[in-house]
């Protein structure tokens, strides 16, 4: 009881702390463009009563989530036959390890270019990002595999796709959850970038047009508010999913 | 012991010599097994004891069909073993039980009847015989190594297997769990009449559960000594005839029982032989 207290009231007393000294900070410099924490409330108010702030919010998720479930749809399937069978890791692995280390910012222009100002740019960006994660882990789970499990699987008569599904996937799963938190993290910053750059809408876009459209830096710090509200969120999304008894043996925590 | 004279064999091991290839082309191929001859009657208890690296788990994963032997066969009622069966099941020393089922599941998982009913029946009969009543939605990683060791005996008990291959089953269990569980597998073991190949180091615990004994020597092994074990159970490893035959095994051995070597070097305390364990992970399929 006095733990769980503890881990609510000790983050609330670090977070008034760090807007007491905001708030002080920007009364000290008597910064007339830096906004104060309630400045930044106001703002948020603000979007929220024009109803943008709604808006850009789902643009934004729909974006991650429809890249981010290609790259699971895609990377997971992938990964594990890449794990599975070698000569399809021998195939592939170099391929993806050149791909991997370019940052998803560094192919804003090529998505512009082939999609355009579109929906299409931000979601291809977000599916790239993604996927290595999801491939690399779910490749590494597999290849993690304690050959007893499959020993014994083999021993009672389980081959083939049913050795797939019986064993090698749940055995797997708890590292590919590991890469999926991973990559929903890298996803939701690329959102924001390519945002800034590749559309209309979005939290990325609200920030770079709060601050080209009139330096209206509240509502650029109410932006990156909202984008660290939401990646908590979906952290804890999936750090629940990592609770489960299926996972929960193979998770160091 | 008249109804085992009756018995018919049921494992030939077959004129078997087993030689692993190093990868490594300079260095020299390992000589494991020689010439191993063995007939193994069917509802028989026979342990296997050697020192350490001596290749009695590569006999054992040979017979289960995990490893190809070099020369030689093993035939299991008349059939010649290239591959593993669900009629012959292997319980591993590092505990093969799967993490992401619960017991029950994992009890469940080699069974092959249909009907969820007579299913149902067989995974709790064999629950209840290894003493785990009221685990059955617990999950591995809550119990303690000796009950998922008892959870690994009822899955292979529940797939209705007739032979049992056992690799140093109680290896990495502390003393007390041990005693313990060799205790409940003579108790299975006489209810259920299954042929078991049981493989480990422990000379008592040998002693205790077998009807024969196979002992080897160092690698390269072959068998020294086949010792019957004509002590009614369950066994007193006090008894006089049982410390009798602890002792004669250690001699064949080449030790005395406090593990003095008696005649030349005595073993070498080499790593466990890994002859199943390494088996590269590309070749699993």
């Amino acid at each position: 009881m006095r733990a769980k207290l503890e881990s609510v009231l000790l983050p609330l007393a670090v977070a008034f702390v760090f807007v007491a000294v905001w708030h002080f900070a920007v009364r000290w410099t008597g910064s007339d463009i830096f906004p104060t924490p309630r400045q930044v409330l106001t703002g948020t108010w603000e979007l929220a009563r024009q109803g943008v702030l709604f808006k850009y919010v789902v643009a934004s998720l729909f974006r991650v989530a429809t890249g981010y479930l290609a790259a699971v749809f895609v990377g997971i399937p992938l990964g594990l036959l890449m794990g599975w069978f070698n000569r399809f890791r021998l195939a592939l692995n170099p391929a993806i390890q050149v791909l991997r280390p370019i940052s998803p910012i560094a192919w804003i222009p090529v998505a512009i270019l082939w999609f355009g100002v579109s929906d299409a740019a931000p979601i291809f960006l977000i599916f790239l990002a993604s996927l290595f994660p999801i491939t690399v882990a779910a490749m590494a789970a597999v290849q993690n595999i304690q050959l007893v499990y499959i020993r014994a699987a083999r021993n009672f008569g389980i081959g083939g796709l049913e050795l797939f599904k019986k064993v090698v996937l749940p055995a797997a799963l708890p590292q590919i959850l590991t890469g999926l938190r991973l990559a929903l993290g890298v996803a939701w910053l690329v959102v924001v970038a390519a945002e800034m750059i590749a559309v209309n809408s979005g939290l990325g876009y609200l920030i770079i047009d709060a601050r080209n459209a009139g330096k209206r830096y509240d509502l650029v710090v109410a932006g990156m508010a909202m984008i660290g509200l939401i990646g908590l969120g979906l952290d804890v999304l999936v750090r629940r999913m990592e609770t489960l008894d299926e996972v929960r043996w193979g998770l160091s925590r | 012991m008249t109804d085992r004279r009756a018995a018919r064999a049921k494992i030939v091991v077959r004129d078997l010599w087993m030689t692993f290839k190093s990868p490594d082309k300079r260095k020299p191929s390992v000589h494991v097994l020689e010439d191993i001859n063995l007939e193994i009657l069917d509802g028989e208890f026979v342990c296997i004891v050697g020192p350490s690296g001596c290749g009695k788990s590569t006999l054992l994963n040979i017979a289960g069909g995990f490893l190809q032997a070099t020369a030689g066969e093993v035939r299991i009622e008349d059939k010649v073993v290239t591959e593993p069966d669900p009629r012959h099941i292997f319980i591993f020393q590092e505990n093969g039980v799967f993490p992401w089922l619960n017991v029950e599941d994992n009890v469940g998982f080699g069974v092959k009847r249909p009907n969820p009913a007579e299913r149902a029946k067989l995974v709790e009969h064999y629950v209840e015989m290894v003493g785990l009543t009221g685990f059955g939605n617990t999950f591995p990683r809550e119990l303690s190594g000796g009950m998922r060791q008892r959870v690994e005996i009822a899955r292979a008990l529940a797939a209705e297997p007739d032979v049992l291959f056992m690799d140093e089953p109680f290896g990495a269990l502390d003393y007390l769990t041990r005693l313990r569980l060799r205790a409940e597998v003579m108790q299975i073991w006489q209810r259920e009449r299954k042929t078991v190949m049981f493989v480990t180091h422990d000379v008592d615990e040998a002693v205790q559960l077998a009807d024969r004994v196979v002992v080897m020597g160092k690698r390269p092994s072959r068998i020294r000594d086949i010792v019957t074990v004509d002590v009614s159970r369950p066994r007193d490893l006090d008894d006089p005839e049982c410390r009798r035959l602890r002792d004669h095994i250690f001699g064949v051995m080449g030790l005395d029982h406090s593990g003095l070597a008696t005649e030349v070097q005595g073993v070498d305390a080499a790593e466990e032989d890994e002859g199943g364990k390494v088996v590269n992970i590309n070749d699993r399929r």
